[in-house]
């Protein structure tokens, strides 16, 4: 082993090239800031990234091949566990999919739900990256428990509505599971306006701050061009300044009925991807006040055969997940398994371009990079 | 000012410390097992079974009939149907295994069971030293009364027993009204 450098351990690799000398670091699999189980072979010259290949598929839990051999309805709590952080929206477009596929009509007040909850979840997870990007660039614990406290209650409410936290497995085809009741819905709207008060605490807290500003302006920067040629969805393309948000484009669902706008960002920078988070809670809580607002009482199921045959056929069902466009392919042979099943994960897509933002930079910026990508491992590795 | 947004937010989280010894709202956490039960009446953690009565075995709701063995998706039930001394099949399960460590609490078993019979409990302090033995649930540990039901989710349990209710009423209506027909039809013989 060539010990030229002296300080560095013996079982990291110290490889030649263009006459320099280069570390060659991986961070992770286990690595606190990597959201999960991945890996990042880090090329350095001293602290300049030169290169960096990414590994995944630790988490790999052959969730599509599994979804081949079983029932429509079964797969539902396995969707759960794609993005473990916003189950919810997951079971949408898998019911949406569906609906799409066998021609299922939706009722008025479960749409209405449903967008409730879906625009709840947009809260948890921008809320739950906000802080963890937060505490990638140091400030480790408060704004995160901060995030977390105000995350609790809206869990509290997923609890009361569908039974579990995270897990929720809450919409059916054709519907939901179980109505939400009065009171749930006047605890909604109390946390709903409550809401823009701790996000003004936040905006006080946090978007000032000089720390944040130098550590993220300026870093990791994606543009317009890179980012829709990459097929990059959701808020990270908005902050690069392309308007497309599923809602207002495909307008699935009930969206075309609500009154909100799309942020989008200037620069494609990491601030511009933490501050379009922070915006577009605003706009979740404009939805979320128009929806309580017009929510209709009556039936909340459609009539769905026990057994689920769709005639043979393809559908694609997309949603605007929080984390980008979320979308399902069945193919359906006439069975009552899907005879293919895809998830079109917005995390893995978004993913891919880690490399070329991440060049150039120092080895401390890959981390808030990654942080501001907004990924579970979950839904990559699937 | 350089600095001016630090202040700023130490202000905030020196509101909110101060603040968790004044207003209950920013006081957020319970001591945990002593703080008392922050458990949600609809929270569900792992099935168990419904009997009626004071007999566990003999006022067990659950038919054998293996609706949720079939649809439980991580196929984590195991049912097998009681029989009598001439080997005829009865209406209940000899064996009811759960297997808690494969089990994800998804609920699915209660949607499909026509007797009302399996139901989500929320317990959730399963954790056990011998994590073969103590995570299989057999009939035994998974028969809870219908008692400790109404306990744990009095509305579902209120429904369930309004909607027995119903069918028991219904069976003895049709039952009235065969008997009558056959009265009936009795004296024209």
């Amino acid at each position: 082993m060539n010990t030229s450098t002296g300080y560095a351990p013996r079982n990291y690799k110290i490889v030649k090239h263009k006459d320099k000398t280069l570390l060659e670091v991986a961070m992770g699999p286990h690595h606190p800031s990597t959201h999960g189980v991945f890996r990042m072979d880090v090329k350095l010259d001293g602290e300049t990234i030169i290169d960096l290949i990414p590994y995944f598929g630790y988490l790999h839990r052959n969730h599509e091949k599994l979804a081949e051999d079983m029932t429509y309805f079964s797969t539902m709590p396995y969707t759960d566990r794609l993005d473990y952080l916003c189950s919810m929206t997951n079971n949408w477009a898998y019911a949406l999919t569906v609906e799409k596929l066998a021609n299922i009509s939706v009722p008025e007040r479960a749409e209405y739900i449903r967008v409730i909850i879906g625009e709840l979840t947009r809260l948890v997870n921008h809320m739950l990256l906000v802080g963890f990007y937060i505490n990638d660039l140091g400030a480790i614990g408060t704004p995160l428990l901060y995030a977390l406290r105000e995350r609790e209650k809206i869990l509290d409410l997923f609890e009361w509505a569908s039974g579990a936290r995270m897990m929720c497995n809450y919409l059916r085809f054709g519907g939901i599971r179980e109505d939400v009741s009065d009171e749930w819905l006047a605890s909604c709207n109390k946390l709903v306006d409550a809401f823009p008060y701790f996000l003004d605490e936040y905006d006080q807290l946090l978007t000032g701050n000089e720390i944040v500003i130098s550590r993220s302006q300026g870093v990791g920067v994606l543009s317009k061009e890179l980012a829709i040629n990459a097929g990059i969805t959701g808020p990270m393309l908005r902050a690069s300044g392309v308007n497309y948000d599923l809602r207002k484009t495909d307008s699935y669902s009930i969206y075309d009925r609500f009154n909100f706008r799309v942020p989008l960002g200037q620069f494609g920078d990491c601030y511009d991807r933490f501050m379009l988070r922070l915006l577009e809670m605003r706009e979740s809580i404009t939805i979320l006040k128009q929806a309580l607002r017009d929510i209709p009482k009556g039936e909340i199921q459609s009539k769905v055969p026990p057994v689920l045959k769709p005639k043979p056929g393809e559908a694609y069902g997309r949603i605007e997940s929080p984390k980008g466009e979320l979308g399902f392919y069945l193919v359906s042979d006439g069975s009552v398994n899907p005879y293919r099943y895809r998830v079109r994960p917005p995390s893995l897509i978004n993913l891919t371009l880690l490399r070329d933002l991440c060049i150039g930079h120092k080895l401390a910026d890959t981390i808030i990079i990654f942080g501001s990508i907004d990924i579970v491992l979950g839904e990559v590795d699937r | 000012m350089n600095g001016q947004g630090i202040l700023k937010g130490m202000l905030v989280t020196a509101k909110n410390f101060f603040g968790s010894y004044v207003s209950r709202e920013r006081l957020t956490t319970v001591s945990y097992p002593e703080g008392g039960n922050t458990i949600k009446e609809q929270s569900r953690n792992i099935p168990f079974l419904v009997f009626d009565g004071e007999d566990p075995v003999a006022g067990m709701r659950c038919t054998a009939c293996q609706k949720c063995e079939k649809a439980c998706p991580p196929q984590c039930i195991f049912i097998e149907k009681d029989k009598d001394e001439r080997g005829k099949a009865l209406q209940r399960p000899k064996v009811f295994d759960i297997d808690a460590s494969v089990c994800m609490g998804c609920q699915i078993c209660v949607e499909v069971c026509p007797f009302e019979s399996i139901w989500m409990d929320s317990n959730f302090e399963l954790s056990t030293f011998n994590r073969f033995e103590g995570l299989q649930f057999n009939r035994e540990k998974l028969l809870k009364s219908n008692t400790y039901f109404h306990k744990i989710h009095p509305q579902q349990a209120q429904a369930s027993d309004d909607r027995l209710a119903e069918k028991e009423r219904k069976r003895l209506e049709r039952e009235a009204a065969r008997r009558a027909e056959k009265s009936a039809s009795e004296p024209q013989v």
